[in-house]
């Protein structure tokens, strides 16, 4: 090991923040488990779904409302999880903002999608 | 016995490459550390860190057929016939089995690695339970070897931001300490995406420890405790 | 060729428990410090101690100082120096109190008070029976206690170079000393340090034995560096053999795993320290339990295959406290004997483990040599502690945990007596103009080298040497032999070859160096011990046995002195035992008996 003569390096650190993250993947991810569980369920009880059972399910505000949840969670996590990713890989501050930037655009732009979806007119 | 070790001498060498030794072992050489001084003992420019050769030091950390440990406590009757050694990975390398540990030590001492505690000193020592002073056990052993931290992806990613299994194994070390008074301020310090957070529980920190440490487990609570503080 | 130079106030080499202890003082007070080691600061071999730090407490029942004095001077056969015991005895308390405000890792009572846990050779009430002395963390108190030295250090931001070696001492030419040279390992660069007070906490060289519990960096670079300077070397003829080494290996076995409770036994299962001290039994002085033991083995009642080893019995304790107080042993047990000793009796022999003698210094740290009739004239600017010192706390035996203490103590002490001299001292004293050559002839000889011998070959040659003529049991007739022997090995030293010439971390390079320095030591060792005629503490003759008037073979008339070596000529000078304590009376000396 050698003295600190070499290069200076000096990495600010601290953002103080990271926990909330850590708890909402951890949300999510509880979120996403239960949904698929009650979805799978519902499979299992009705064996082979209908048009118009599916329909009466979805026309229902409170599945609209569960499966509004289980999308922004996949978003939110996906979020986090693909943050994480560009963090890891791509060093370059500038190129990392803008492909961060990009997935947060296209993240909106499905959750916007998944409203119109969800309480559009069929 | 067959060794294949990789070799460097930035003095001589361009690139590393891998040399092969065939060596006719001692009955009293029980350990690869033997084994490695015996090949000394032909090739004195084989370049090695080693100490206590009881793995308590914490120098002879490397790269053991693909898994980190420490040479002195690894059995030459566990290994198999040909025996394949490397630097500890994702640090830079000084020269054969040397590497640089600059980057490692800077994390550890980023977690204000000493008791903090700002009342004036009794006259005696400051009282602890047994209880809490049992909290310490599995923290206080760390030998600072670098087998963790080299072995995890997150810190080979950010080893310059990503305090490492050993760092934050020491953080905990302080957090557990009844006698510290700092707990805010360090939790303050690894509240960030990069410090702490890199770590998704991987665990091949506590894989490959040698002193059967468990840095994710410590790392774990660290998180338990921000969120609780948090929420 | 000039070499480059680098000013600081002090210089500190060495940065084990002593090292840091004294670094912690210079760094607090202000002084350009820079401290100087061979391995980073945790890898240093106070790391390796196991059983704990000695101090009269009181926590486990009545204790005092006093008491604590008494078991050292009589541990040490007497040939300690009265002063420096009191002076250790008495601070031990204190400097223990202020490691546990460190931070250090103590176990505990349930009052929450240190634990503290029975050990060789300490006695409650000047030899009634024996007291619980020893403050440990489990069976890891070095490793605590460099780590938490280490930690303070950091925070009291103190100056490393770390993988430097220091190759010489530069003095001028009144015999001050100016700094040290130093080898940067990973550039191969050599520097000098210029430096108003230099402090050596080099460590021990128990690397002079082929059986040794040291670390393979123990290779009594500040004792060479210090003979090769004309500085003499203090009793190098004692060496302690601990009782429990793993028989093979080498790897120590804790005195305090006796402390607990576990028992030594023969091949027929008997306890047989009950017959060599009936009081302490197990538990007596290092030296007596290691002859007892050799003596056990030579009369044909060791155990094993070759009835050459001796069992340490412990599964009478119990998992529980095995695990609690005594993990680290257990897993060395399993890792280098094969055994699991929950189950099984650990085989262990006597191995060589620590120097008592070393660089002769007082109670302050100071370095001091015979001049112009005074036999302890102070060397200015030079300070020595921790193993590498001998202030002559261990005299002629250590006991246990006396030597963490030590260094706690001296370190400090050491420390304080360094920053007076330079506070007292404005400027730097002018480096002689030759100052680095002689280090420059010592590299360029071994750059230059050629068809000598390896450096493996001639340690092991000295190794071998100094097992054979030089052990636990040691016979006038192989003095004699071994002393030719070793000098004609240090011929040998004076021509080592190495074959790789890199810049770059050259460990064979500084093989080679510390080779040097290890030969010092063991000519030192070798001809002070044929010279005593005498059997003191380790030092045990077959031709000076128990008799009127001598007990155990021990000769205060013509002995009750200290061995000084000189590299120069291998001459000896000899200078009085100082008996008189600081404020307490004289122990005066008597028959030792366990
Ligand atoms: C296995 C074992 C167990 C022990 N257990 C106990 C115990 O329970 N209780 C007890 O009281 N004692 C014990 N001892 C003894 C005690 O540990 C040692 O005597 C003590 O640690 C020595 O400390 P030190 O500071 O003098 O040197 P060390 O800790 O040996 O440190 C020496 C330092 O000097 C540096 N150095 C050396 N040469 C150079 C050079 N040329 N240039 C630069 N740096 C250099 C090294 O890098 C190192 O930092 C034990 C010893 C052993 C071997
Ligand atoms: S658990 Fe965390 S620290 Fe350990 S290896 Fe995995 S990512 Fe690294
Ligand atoms: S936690 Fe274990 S592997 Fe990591 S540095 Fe400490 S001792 Fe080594
Ligand atoms: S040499 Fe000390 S840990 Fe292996």
């Amino acid at each position: 090991m050698v003295n600190p003569v070499k290069k200076a390096d000096r990495t600010p650190v601290g953002a103080h923040y990271g926990w909330q993250d850590w708890l909402a993947q951890r949300v999510t991810a509880a979120i996403m488990v239960l949904f698929s569980v009650v979805f799978i369920g519902f499979f299992a009880v009705h064996g082979s779904v209908t048009y118009a059972q599916w329909k009466m399910l979805f026309g229902s505000n409170l599945f609209r409302i569960l499966t509004l949840l289980f999308l922004l969670s996949v978003y939110y996590h996906a979020w986090i999880g693909i943050r994480d990713v560009l963090m890891d890989y791509v060093k370059p501050t500038g190129i990392r903002l803008a492909l961060q930037v990009g997935v947060l655009l296209f993240l909106v732009a499905c959750t916007i999608w998944s409203f119109s979806i969800l309480w559009g007119t069929y | 016995m067959k060794f294949i070790i990789e070799r460097f001498d930035p003095d001589k060498d361009a690139k590393p490459y891998f040399k092969e030794y065939d060596i006719q072992l001692e009955p009293t050489d029980k350990m690869l550390l033997d084994a490695l001084i015996r090949i000394k003992s032909v090739d004195d420019s084989l370049a090695l860190r080693r100490s206590c050769r009881e793995g308590v030091c914490g120098s002879d950390a490397m790269n053991i057929n693909g898994k980190n440990g420490l040479a002195c406590v690894t059995k030459i009757a566990d290994l198999p016939d040909v025996v394949k050694l490397r630097p500890l990975p994702g640090l830079p390398i000084i020269r054969d089995l040397i590497v640089d540990m600059t980057q490692f030590f800077k994390q550890y001492h980023s977690i204000t690695p000493f008791v903090i505690n700002n009342d004036p000193p009794p006259e005696k020592e400051r009282l602890q339970s047994p209880v809490d002073r049992a909290e310490l056990d599995g923290l206080y052993e760390c030998i600072l070897c670098a087998c963790c931290s080299t072995s995890c992806p997150s810190f080979w990613w950010n080893p310059d931001k990503f305090v490492g299994p050993a760092g934050l194994l020491a953080a905990y070390r302080f957090i557990a300490d009844t006698r510290d008074q700092a707990t805010n301020e360090r939790l303050d310090n690894l509240e960030d995406p990069y410090r702490l957070f890199r770590c998704h529980t991987i665990m091949n920190c506590v894989d490959v420890c040698p002193k059967g440490l468990n840095p994710s487990l410590a790392i774990g609570k660290i998180k338990e405790m921000m969120v609780k503080r948090g929420v | 060729m000039a070499l480059n130079v680098r000013k600081f106030d002090a210089v500190v080499v060495g940065a084990g428990g002593s090292g840091l202890r004294a670094a912690l003082q210079l760094s607090t007070a202000g002084l350009k410090t820079a401290v100087l080691t061979k391995v980073f600061p945790t890898r240093s071999h106070t790391v390796a101690a196991q059983g704990g730090v000695g101090a009269s407490l009181g926590n486990m029942g009545e204790d005092s100082w006093h008491w604590h004095m008494y078991d050292t001077v009589k541990g040490s056969d007497w040939l300690g120096d009265q002063d420096a015991i009191e002076f250790m005895c008495r601070t031990a308390p204190e400097a223990v109190i202020e490691l546990e405000h460190y931070g250090m890792p103590f176990d505990r009572n349930d009052n929450g008070t240190i634990y503290q846990r029975p050990f060789g050779g300490h006695s409650m009430n000047f030899g009634e029976k024996p007291v619980q002395r020893s403050c440990c963390a489990a069976d890891r108190t070095g490793h605590a206690m460099l780590h938490t030295l280490y930690q303070r250090n950091v925070f009291a931001n103190t100056q490393f170079f770390v993988e430097w070696m220091a190759l010489d001492l530069i003095r001028d030419a009144e015999g001050a000393v100016v700094g040290v040279t130093a080898l940067e390992m990973e550039t191969g660069e050599t520097m000098i340090f210029h430096a108003k007070a230099t402090l050596f906490a080099t460590g021990g060289a128990g690397r002079i034995f082929a059986s040794s519990t040291n670390a393979l960096i123990n290779t009594g670079d500040g004792a060479g560096m210090a003979a090769r300077a004309g500085i003499p070397l203090e009793d190098m003829e004692f060496w302690q053999f601990h009782p429990t080494g793993v028989a093979g290996a080498g790897v120590l076995i804790t005195e305090g795993v006796r402390g607990e409770g576990g028992i030594l036994l023969n091949k027929d299962g008997e306890r047989f320290m009950e017959r060599y001290a009936p009081t302490m039994k197990d538990l007596a002085s290092r030296d007596v339990v290691s002859r007892a033991m050799a003596t056990e083995i030579k009369d044909g009642r060791g155990a094993g295959p070759n009835n050459d080893y001796i069992l340490l019995k412990l599964d009478h304790l119990g998992p529980d406290v095995i695990n609690k107080r005594l993990p680290g042993i257990r897993e060395s047990a399993i890792k280098f004997a094969n055994v699991d000793p929950v189950k099984e009796p650990i085989p262990v022999v006597p191995t060589c483990h620590y120097q008592m003698g070393g660089i002769p210094t007082n109670y302050k740290g100071e370095v001091i040599v015979p001049k112009g009739g005074n036999p302890n004239s102070v060397v200015p600017g030079f300070y020595a502690a921790g193993e590498c010192g001998c202030a002559s706390i261990h005299g002629a035996n250590r006991l246990g945990t006396n030597s963490l203490t030590d260094l706690l103590v001296m370190g400090k002490s050491a420390g304080d007596s360094t920053i007076a001299y330079v506070k007292a001292h404005g400027t730097h004293r002018d480096l002689p103009k030759d100052a680095g050559d002689y280090t420059l002839s010592r590299l360029n000889r071994l750059e230059t080298q050629k068809s000598g011998e390896s450096v493996f070959e001639v340690g092991n040659a000295m190794r071998q040497a100094m097992q054979a003529h030089c052990g636990v049991f040691r016979f006038p007739d192989m003095l004699e032999k071994g002393v030719a022997k070793i000098k004609e090995v240090a011929e040998r030293c004076k021509h080592t070859e190495i074959k790789d010439k890199s810049k770059v971390f050259n460990t064979a390079r500084i093989e080679a160096l510390e080779q040097d320095n290890l030969m010092e030591v063991a000519l030192a060792t070798m001809i002070s011990a044929e010279a005593r005629k005498e059997s003191r503490g380790a030092h045990d003759r077959a031709d000076f046995k128990d008799r009127e008037g001598y007990p155990n073979g021990r000769d205060d008339k013509e002995w009750l002195r200290h061995t000084l070596w000189y590299k120069e000529g291998n001459r000896l000078d000899y200078k009085p035992v100082n008996l008189k304590p600081l404020t307490v009376e004289t122990i005066p000396p008597k028959a030792r008996v366990y």
